[in-house]
């Protein structure tokens, strides 16, 4: 057999049937992640039809988007709208009539889809996982092949296990250098946006490979492998010595990058191939409309730029070892006054992990909200929303216009840098805290 | 559905994402129907009034994320085609399980022009020029035919138990 990359492999174990010119390939998913979101019309589907779940077993809800992250009040939720309440209930009702397992709001297992689907287990190399969700590209850290669907889709999935799909094409990351202090995982996939541009991995698989990534713990691939979407990727994925590409496997484009001399990186503008260092300038060629909105000037510090909120979460950065880098630079000190600081952990574990540390308390005497586990803030449909004009530091990974609340600015940035402006009230720099 | 003739809605910005053409909050509905009006919601200057049912836009339109409720939002506002030099995967996929015929060239079209796009020959039409497209053919055949990707996949039953018991 020819080299293969990691892709490949994967791609060929899940050929029910091989694409042709004519039709594209059947492939077999191994599993398929669900929440409220994107399944409503998915299930309703089902129902016009008269169609079974095939493989409830191979299928795992939670509920995540739009739920509240603050605790019950006498008992029940405190959804911030009804319709999101409603939502929640029509995921409950459909896995209960379809037999799905659930992760309800409430139980110890809830939590962000793509924190709880690798904490569970259910993630594992070699595997094809979907989810109507773009992000599902986290699950590419374990050496899956993992991508998100869109609801037609998740009908697809949830009636006959398969998707029909052409086979993108595969490129190469090389990542080499040692990470300097306070330079993480967010500022290399930051940096590798940056340099690819938000169409750069349009129609490709990315495999992330070298010695910077070999060197990743497991929760830094995933926050890696997360944002392959926004450069355009369809999967992101990290292979390993038993799930790996063969030594002169051909991909279809390659780019390198030294991350040793890499700096802490943070977003000037509206989309995530903005990233700078968080001590360089707005570049001087800037278009107008991204500074506008923004509220930065071309060839201006971004260091020392007000902001009002941080937000520190999400399925990039929601994390245990995300919430201790965070609790890193917090720790003993004070937010600056008039900050909004929210941690909201990944999962309900994550959060009774970071209270057995005692992160919880770290925060809070800092003045930040400890919160329910939830997307929160990363799309603000539950409530948590920044208000126009508003400028918030996130360690989400999208910071598109009106993304965080209408008219609300993104700055995205790293668990360290979040934090570092959270004691400054501005836009900072972690490694002067660190120092 | 072989031919698609209307006027031409330009928003000629790159990278319009799907939190612009559908916000989140939006996104909290169980049913497909009546989000037309959640169109671009938060960026009503984008149409500038203008009234049409082909939307012609910049590099990269529809990335973001995976929702479906993107065309769903644009059919529902009268749209039948999207015309981009790029239009992200999803997006594109979502769109034609839809309906929504996606259309990557790139060419400058004015506002309130008449464009036709053919799926038969894959061509752009208007003022006399013609542009051509690619279109996957299968994309294009389910376009076309109308068919339904669904009962393509359950036609496929003995195979994808052919292939679970295999494994
Ligand atoms: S945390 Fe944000 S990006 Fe991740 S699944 Fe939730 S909404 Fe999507």
């Amino acid at each position: 057999m020819p080299s293969r990359t990691l892709f490949d492999k994967i791609w060929d174990a899940h050929l029910v049937r091989p694409e042709t010119e004519e039709a594209p390939a059947i492939l077999y998913v191994d599993l398929h992640l669900v929440h409220e979101v994107t399944s409503p019309q998915a299930f309703t589907v089902l129902r016009e039809r008269g169609l079974r779940v095939r493989r409830p077993d191979r299928t795992v809800a939670t509920m995540d988007h739009s739920t509240p992250t603050l605790p019950r009040v006498n008992g029940r939720f405190p959804f911030a709208h009804g319709d999101a309440e409603a939502q929640v209930d029509t995921l409950a009702r459909n896995c209960g009539d379809y037999g799905i397992e659930l992760h309800a709001l409430g139980s110890e297992k809830q939590g962000i889809v793509h924190v709880i689907g690798p904490e569970l287990g259910l993630t594992k190399a070699g595997m094809t996982v979907v989810c109507g969700d773009s992000h599902t590209s986290t699950h590419g850290a374990f050496g899956a092949l993992a991508f998100g669907i869109g609801t037609s889709e998740v009908a697809h999935v949830l009636a006959t296990q398969c998707l029909l799909q052409r086979k993108p094409k595969a490129m190469l990351i090389s990542i080499d250098g040692a990470l300097p202090a306070g330079v993480s995982a967010k500022d290399v996939i930051l940096a590798v946006i940056a340099r690819l541009g938000v169409g750069g991995g349009a129609g490709h698989v990315i495999e992330y490979a070298g010695s910077t990534v070999r060197g990743m713990s497991i929760e830094e691939r995933m926050t890696v492998c997360n944002m392959s979407i926004e450069a355009g990727a369809r999967a992101g994925m990290i292979g390993s010595a038993e799930w790996g590409t063969d030594p002169g496997a051909r991909f279809d484009k390659e780019a390198a990058l030294d991350v040793s001399r890499l700096a802490p990186m943070i977003t000037w503008g509206t989309d995530p191939g903005t990233a700078i260092p968080v001590d360089a300038r707005v570049p001087d060629d800037a278009p107008e409309k991204p500074l506008q909105y923004m509220g930065v000037k071309r060839g201006a510090p971004l260091l020392g730029t007000k902001i009002d909120v941080v937000f520190v979460g999400s399925c990039t950065n929601g994390r245990l070892s995300d919430l201790r880098a965070a609790a890193s630079v917090l720790r003993g000190r004070r937010i600056a006054e008039g900050v909004r600081t929210l941690i909201v952990p990944g999962s309900q574990q994550v959060k009774h992990a970071a209270e057995q540390e005692g992160l919880d308390r770290v925060f809070r005497e800092a003045g930040a909200e400890w919160r329910e586990p939830g997307c929160s803030m990363c799309i603000a449909m539950n409530g948590d929303s920044l208000t126009p004009g508003q400028a918030a530091v996130s360690t989400s990974n999208r910071n598109f216009e009106g993304r965080q609340g209408r008219g609300g600015r993104t700055f995205l940035a790293s668990p360290l840098t979040a934090a570092a402006a959270a004691l400054k009230g501005a836009i900072a720099d972690p490694r002067e805290v660190l120092r | 559905m072989k031919r698609i003739v209307g006027k031409a809605v330009v928003v000629p910005r790159p990278n319009i994402d799907t939190d612009q053409i559908i916000p989140a909050r939006f996104l909290r509905t169980t049913v497909r129907k009546g989000l037309g009006a959640a169109l671009f919601a938060d960026r009503p200057e984008l149409l500038q009034g203008q009234a049409g049912t082909i939307l012609v836009a910049g590099e990269n339109f529809g990335c973001g994320s995976s929702r479906e409720h993107a065309p769903w939002a644009l059919l529902d506002a009268g749209f039948r085609a999207v015309i981009s030099p790029s239009i992200a995967d999803i997006f594109r996929s979502n769109a034609v399980k839809n309906g929504l015929v996606p259309v990557q060239i790139a060419a400058t079209f004015a506002p309130g022009t008449e464009i036709a796009i053919d799926l038969e020959s894959c061509t752009v039409e208007c003022e006399g020029r013609s542009y051509a497209f690619t279109l996957d053919p299968f994309a294009r055949h389910c376009l076309i035919h109308e068919i339904d990707e669904l009962g393509y996949l359950l036609a496929a039953e003995e195979e994808i138990a052919a292939f679970e018991a295999k494994r």
